[in-house]
């Protein structure tokens, strides 16, 4: 069973973002990461990169698969993971606290609330069989 | 189709994929760490997808030496060798392992995805002059790979295990169950390929894996593996329309010109080739995987196309196999890849593009060969 915590919201695309006021941090959900297995690169967005709402904004690499991650809201990069450049396994060991992918000021917090909640995000998985 | 392991595989934990028809382990904990206690100390592979046959008689060398482009002249018995079977063209219909099992009878191991077009080959031109027959269904084989596999085979058979050469093999009991035992394999570690009766090999595997030191590796880990050392892999760096002069395996070639296609390579030769293998070794992480255009180094022209790619964990980067035009496959020349609009920048290397492997280390003094 994946780990889903309470506090994040989600897209249907398994991505995760935490608001914490005008910022959102952003990373991919442990099921992502499962699904992907061993992480070997993160195509990083700049900084001041504008990020829109479910549109492709990098890719994300395993050693048998290629997976593009998707913007949970409208934004601007302000800061991306830098560990992730020589340590992308972090991405699997650790998706919602090391492994973040970037962070994002965003262009409307009232945004989110077209996100998934935790629940639905898990009933989306149970529906997909996990 | 279902290896006799594949109960083993799903209690194991393993992620199941089609492979050639197969129902094959991709992973069972995570293909960097399977790879990586390959490199540093033994995994155990299920094979048994692969085709066997079997070529006997008193024709069998003349039948083979006509049939494969492969040196079987002055193979003794107890040694293997790699080659090829070969369509009028020179193009590679697969590549293989020929064993000279008996000074009569010779195995041929070869690619799962490729048994019925080995089998029609390989039994229209061997059948005429000896009795040919297709074993893949009475023959499952799994592959004991890594720097401490001869401990591991040892705490199994007996001492009779310790003294095989790089592709010698011996008849001898592992586990209390009759074994064929190749010192072979796809890794670049030192290794044993395991042939036993299906209905052993499901007691064979578990022993093995009680063994501390030995740990279950799926298809993933294999292909990492076997990409690091250079090794083609039919479907990607080999085909029908491809001969063994372009794959840089001329090495592999029979001196003499009486088998099927050796009057294709002799005019392919002299025309000059088209196209060469080239392994190339990105700066960074990302992998340029199959089709990615290889472009030359100033400018956006395509001078050839990725086979194979990955990031190679033993090496630290990625790294592809693929075809560029002759120009552009020296060691040393720039070469990048496209992928998805982003220019990789790499290198042209000398294969393999890991070096540290200990398939031809010398085993209590012998050498390799």
């Amino acid at each position: 069973m994946s780990d889903i915590p309470e506090d994040l919201l989600y897209t249907e695309q398994h991505e995760w973002i935490r608001a914490e006021g005008e910022t959102g941090v952003i990373g991919i959900t442990d099921y992502a990461a499962e699904q992907l297995g061993d992480v070997t690169f993160v195509e990083l967005p700049a900084p001041g990169n504008e990020l829109n709402a479910g549109e492709a904004f990098g890719e994300i690499e395993s050693v048998k698969a290629v997976s593009d991650m998707y913007a949970p809201a409208d934004g601007t990069v302000t800061e991306v993971n830098e560990r992730l450049a020589d340590e992308p396994g972090l991405v699997n060991q650790s998706p919602y606290c090391d492994g973040w992918i970037c962070k994002v000021s965003l262009a409307e917090t009232s945004q989110l609330g077209e996100l998934l909640s935790p629940e639905s995000y898990a009933k989306l998985l149970e529906e997909a069989g996990d | 189709m279902r290896t006799p392991l594949s109960d083993n595989h799903v209690e194991l934990g393993a992620r199941m994929v089609d492979f050639a028809g197969w129902e094959m382990p991709v992973q069972y904990a995570g293909i960097l760490g399977e790879h990586r206690h390959t490199r540093t100390r033994v995994s155990l592979f299920d094979t048994c997808h692969m085709s066997e046959f079997i070529i006997r008689g008193p024709g069998a060398l003349s039948a083979l030496r006509a049939a494969l482009a492969c040196r079987v002249d002055g193979l003794q018995v107890g040694r293997c060798r790699y080659g090829f079977l070969l369509n009028a063209d020179g193009g590679i219909v697969d590549d293989l392992i020929c064993y000279r099992v008996e000074p009569e009878e010779y195995m041929i191991v070869a690619n799962a995805g490729r048994r019925e077009a080995d089998a029609a080959a390989l039994g229209q031109r061997t059948g005429t002059k000896a009795e040919f027959a297709d074993a893949s269904d009475e023959m499952a084989k799994i592959d004991l790979q890594g720097p401490n596999a001869l401990t591991a085979l040892l705490a199994v058979a007996g001492p009779a295990a310790r003294g095989l050469p790089y592709y010698g093999f011996t008849r001898i009991e592992v586990a209390g169950v009759d074994a064929l035992v190749s010192r072979t394999g796809y890794t670049g570690e030192l290794g044993y390929e395991l042939y036993v009766a299906p209905e052993d090999v499901v007691g064979l595997w578990e022993r093995l894996l009680e063994l501390p030191d030995v740990k279950p590796a799926g298809l993933g880990a294999r292909d990492t593996l076997r990409l690091e050392m250079g090794y083609s892999l039919y479907g990607h760096e080999l085909d029908e329309s491809t001969t063994p002069l372009e794959a840089g395996l001329q090495w592999a070639l029979p001196a003499h010109a009486d088998y099927v296609g050796a009057e294709a390579l002799a005019r392919r030769s002299e025309e000059g080739i088209q196209k060469r293998l080239v392994g190339v070794q990105f700066q960074g992480r990302r992998a340029a995987r199959q089709d990615a255009p290889l472009l030359a180094d100033d400018d956006d022209e395509e001078v050839g196309k990725v086979t194979s790619g990955c990031f190679a964990p033993s090496v630290g980067a990625a790294v592809a196999l693929g075809y560029a035009a002759p120009g552009f496959a020296q060691p040393g020349r720039k070469l990048a890849a496209r992928v998805r609009g982003t220019r990789l920048p790499g290198t042209v290397v000398e294969l393999p593009f890991y070096r540290e492997g200990t398939a031809r280390k010398k085993v209590n003094n012998e050498e390799g060969q």
